[in-house]
């Protein structure tokens, strides 16, 4: 093992095999928007049916029981599936380089992630071939998702909580990795905004994703055998479950859009060539939006019929969310304020983002009111909120993301002509899409409808918002060329291809070397790059001599753990069918997860390491730096 | 003189508000039309939050809009900014102006919350159990509404009847999986859960009833399975006098009694034969909900529409009865009766429109 292995060229079949096994959390980044690119693409083409059915009324072109897998389907899909694993990818991808760490603290641990969430995604998608999806929405209420038939809601539960736990062991890796690895004089008030976010959004991770996973296993026991938490008739109560899902699910919302503004706390920076205006009101307000996320997932349940005292209380903690946002939004407006702003195609996002994300904000503080929200509730005006503050939020975030650091990720950059068609096209899109979707809740449309009837006058807005849909599905047609032209023209850039870059992440040679730094940087501030190329230099000014660097060794352990639990999760499935090969599946299932858990705990793996006199050949050579 | 300038600016942006909202929708269904107290008490809410957000949107969006393009980078310029580190005067401002403003936003919200959750009249029973105020019991199912009146001990489906100028207390619940109780133009929804029952008032204004033709359209707002889109209900909003009326002719129909027209008694015998096992045709039935298993069809006749979605004739009801699936994916009624001859079917829609209540 040396670095030789690793420079060398590979045939397809090795590079498949190297990314099976890797341990690198720039390569499981890019596992991880491969694979949540695939899932966005799969919520996408549903969302275009969803629009589709609903352009007319009346219409049938996909049948009732299908439309509502359907919805269930793109909600789950983009939430757990796309947008959370993109962020992930990108944190992945950018966090360690930004804090000077050679990777996460738990390599083995964040492949292993990647894979669960990875089976779970691919067990819950092939519902879709195996008799039916989940159909009783993303939220899955209880009532409902126990008396769905089939096995919809089954690879539901099983997929969500397979990759529910690499979610969860990707929060915990990152926190760790954040307060231990930080390079030398990398202080907590240094970090750039992403890694703040990212170490808030794992937080959330860690306390939000266990009450999800309680509610899951409470659902799969109730629905295998008859446990009846959530059956009124058994003394259960399905407001049990509304609670839990909803402790998940709002800080789940904070978890999508942290990330996101981090993302754009970088790209707004960067090019208006400013520093982040009211750097610390910004880590303040992160983490308060962080807490108080927590304090309001009642909001969601207001017509539950909680009673006036909980529905006002939870009512004004709601509202207390708008001011850090708004402080964050303003901070963002006044970075730009006197800087010398270039409209790149990521800064083009981040500037879309502004105005969409505070319409999205607004109608969220409306809904805080409860009984105006007894109107808004379940109607297309939530569905037109939600959109608004996850596409305009964490979709554009995603976007802006993708094109600021591809160059980062993959050494190229994407064309900004297309880029700009992209952006256009799905901007245009998103609002003819949802803007009109508030009026139509308030005209009396409810949302989940898999029809409506004509002579509503809800005609006009549904088929404004249909052809919304198409625009924003071109947009994204646009980007998908854009990328298999990119790869396939292959012009390589160089280190600090933005030519503004502040942070860590763009000192570093293009590719990255796989260690990332041959000496760990000495940060002397924020923006640590900016600082040193203020001062005339090109490079960072190291905080060590050249030394051996220890390195984890790959390891297929972390897809054979995974792929144990996803065969498992079969036989557990259908075991209650009396099918005769569930039980032996099921058995085997768990007897490979374990037996590669097992493996991993007695065999020693010490790593290995790559020796000085490597890394100064490296360096003779001129590849890498 | 100042102040009075900018009340007048408030109210006019109100004022206008309000005109470009009622365009939207139609009287018997858009909540920006409200037809009574509590539709009035959310839409008022709506509009106090909306001008203040709106308000918000405009400084955003002002402010950066001159950013954008005042501070944009002009061809070859490769200056450095000057870097600010951020201005506690500037942070403190758009901390506490917005404090205020939520402020403004909260007091009505807290006094509304509790004023619409008041059923307090519901409670001031009477020796004989009864209650001065109205009240109805609402059982949801999947996809049909049944509507109980406790104090005049009657009980109508899908077209739920009220009084208008008064307040309708409502008891809620489902009996299979959840829904929610939904009357836009009148106001906010309630959870039917299926562990507790939610209460709730509404209110019609005779006038606006008038407007709307006195029929507002009800909804499930809760997805409750493939049929959920199609789980409409009708309120009929009358004045008191006629709604008496209704509740007497309601008590005093007799379903046993066999109708002229042989086409209708034959009708009336199939009806006996497959369809009273779960269908009362009696207002007055008094067996427990457990066996009230389909919609009641004593005033079926009087319906604005059959099955909440198909227009109110004997053709669309042989068509309903022939085939339920078609119309109502998932219902529960499809199978449970066998198949029926075009004979029976026009004997059965005969009897079945007879039913009525009104003259």
């Amino acid at each position: 093992m040396s670095t030789i292995a690793h420079t060398q060229k590979r045939g397809f079949a090795g590079t498949v095999w190297e990314y099976l096994t890797t341990v690198d959390h720039k390569k499981i980044a890019i596992l991880y928007l491969l694979a949540g690119g695939l899932f966005f693409l799969a919520g996408g083409i549903e969302a275009m049916m969803i629009r589709i059915q609903l352009a007319v009324p009346n219409n049938d072109f996909v049948s009732a029981g299908l439309f509502n897998e359907i919805i269930t389907m793109h909600g789950t899909t983009m939430i757990f599936l796309a947008a959370m694993p993109l962020l992930l990818g990108f944190m992945n991808a950018v966090m360690p380089l930004q804090i000077g760490a050679r990777d996460v603290a738990f390599p083995f641990v964040n492949a292993l992630g990647f894979w669960l969430f990875f089976f779970g995604g691919v067990f819950l998608n092939l519902s879709w071939f195996l008799g039916g999806a989940p159909d009783a929405g993303w939220t899955s209420y209880a009532s409902l998702s126990l008396a769905s038939e089939g096995h919809g809601i089954d690879f539901y539960v099983l997929g969500l909580q397979i990759s529910g736990f690499g979610t969860l062991m990707g929060g915990i890796n990152f926190l760790v990795t954040i307060i231990n690895m930080r390079a030398p004089g990398m202080t907590y008030m240094r970090m750039p905004l992403f890694t703040w976010t990212t170490f808030v959004a794992s937080a959330l991770i860690l306390f939000a994703f266990p009450p999800l996973t309680v509610g899951l296993f409470m659902m799969l026991f109730d629905r295998m055998f008859g446990a009846g938490f959530f059956d009124a008739a058994m003394g259960g109560n399905t407001v049990i479950w509304e609670h839990l899902f909803w402790i998940f699910g709002h800080p789940e919302v904070y978890i999508l859009i942290l990330p996101a503004f981090g993302i754009f706390s970088e790209v707004i920076p960067t090019f208006s060539r400013k520093r982040l205006f009211g750097y610390s009101s910004m880590v303040f307000a992160t983490v308060l939006i962080g807490f108080l996320g927590f304090m309001v997932w009642a909001h969601h349940m207001f017509t539950t019929g909680l009673g006036p005292v909980a529905n006002a209380i939870f009512a004004v903690a709601t509202m207390a969310i708008a001011v850090p946002t708004g402080i964050k939004i303003f901070n963002w407006i006044l970075t730009m304020w006197g800087g010398s702003i270039q409209f790149t195609v990521p800064m083009l996002w981040a500037i879309a983002f502004i105005p969409s994300f505070v319409m999205g904000g607004v109608t969220g503080v409306m809904q805080a009111a409860a009984p105006a929200d007894y109107q808004f509730h379940d109607s297309y005006f939530i569905v037109a909120h939600f959109h608004y503050v996850i596409v305009g939020g964490v979709v554009f975030g995603l976007l802006a993301g993708v094109h600021f650091y591809w160059p980062l990720m993959f050494g190229t950059m994407l064309s900004e002509k297309l880029g700009k068609v992209t952006f256009t096209f799905f901007l245009i899109g998103f609002h003819l899409t949802f803007f009109i979707q508030h009026f139509l809740g308030l005209m009396g449309m409810p949302r989940r409808v898999w029809t409506f009837l004509p002579g509503q006058g809800l005609e006009t807005g549904n088929l404004i918002s249909s052809i919304g849909a198409a625009f924003m599905f071109v947009g994204v047609i646009v980007l998908l060329i854009n990328v298999v032209v990119t790869q396939v023209k292959n012009v390589k850039v160089g280190i600090d291809p933005w030519k503004d870059g502040r942070t860590l992440e763009w000192a570093l040679p293009s590719p990255t070397p796989f260690y990332n730094f041959k000496q760990l940087p000495l940060v002397r501030g924020l923006d640590a790059f900016w600082i040193e190329k203020m001062e005339g230099k090109t490079e960072m000014t190291p905080a060590e001599p050249i030394g051996d660097i220890h390195m984890p060794n790959n390891s297929f352990t972390p897809f054979m753990i995974a792929l144990g639990l996803f065969i498992g999760a079969f036989g557990a499935m259908y075991h209650v069918d009396d099918k005769g090969w569930a039980l032996p599946v099921l058995i085997i299932g768990l007897a490979v997860a374990f037996a590669s858990m097992l493996y991993r705990s007695i065999k020693d793996d010490h790593g290995y390491h790559i020796h000085k006199e490597e890394l100064l050949d490296d360096a003779d050579k001129g590849g890498t730096r | 003189m100042k102040q009075k300038l900018t009340k007048w600016r408030l109210l006019t942006v109100f004022g206008l508000l309000t005109l470009v909202l009622s365009g939207c929708g139609e009287p018997f269904l858009s909540t920006l039309i409200p037809a009574g107290e509590a539709g009035q008490i959310a839409y008022d809410l709506m509009i106090l939050s909306t001008v203040i957000m709106v308000g918000v949107v405009i400084v955003v969006t002002i402010m950066f809009a001159v950013a954008i393009i005042k501070f944009r980078r002009k061809k070859g310029d490769e200056s450095i900014p000057k870097q600010v580190e951020g201005s506690h005067v500037l942070e403190i401002v758009w901390t506490v102006i917005p404090i205020l403003l939520l402020i403004i936003l909260t007091v009505p919200t807290v006094i509304t919350t509790f004023e619409l959750a008041d059923t307090k009249a519901m409670d001031k029973k009477k020796e004989d159990g009864t209650t001065d105020a109205l009240v109805v019991n609402v059982r949801a199912s999947l996809y049909w509404w049944e509507f109980e009146y406790p104090n005049q001990k009657i009980i109508t489906s899908q077209e739920l009847v009220v009084p208008t100028d008064q307040r309708v207390y409502f008891n809620i619940k489902a009996s299979d999986v959840k829904h929610s109780f939904w009357i836009p133009a009148a106001g906010g929804k309630i959870d039917a859960n299926t562990e507790n029952v939610n209460k709730m008032w509404l209110e019609f204004d005779n006038q606006k009833a008038i407007e709307a033709d006195n029929l507002f359209y009800g909804k499930c707002a809760e997805l409750c399975g493939p049929s959920h889109a199609l789980m409409d209900f009708k309120v009929r909003a009358i004045p008191q006098d006629e709604f008496d009326q209704w509740t007497t002719a309601m008590q005093a129909v007799d379903a046993k009694a066999v109708p002229e027209d042989p086409q209708a008694a034959a009708g009336q015998e199939i009806f006996n034969q497959k369809c009273l096992s779960c269908h009362a045709v009696s207002p007055a039935d008094e067996r427990p909900e457990a066996a009230r298993m389909a919609p009641n069809l004593g005033s079926f006749g009087d319906r604005e529409l059959v099955a909440g979605i198909l227009e109110h004739n004997e053709e669309e009801l042989k068509n309903w009865i022939s085939n339920p699936e078609a119309y109502k994916p998932g219902n529960k009624m499809t199978g449970t009766y066998g198949e029926l001859s075009d004979q029976e079917l026009d004997q059965l829609a005969t009897y079945l429109m007879g039913l009525k209540v009104e003259q």
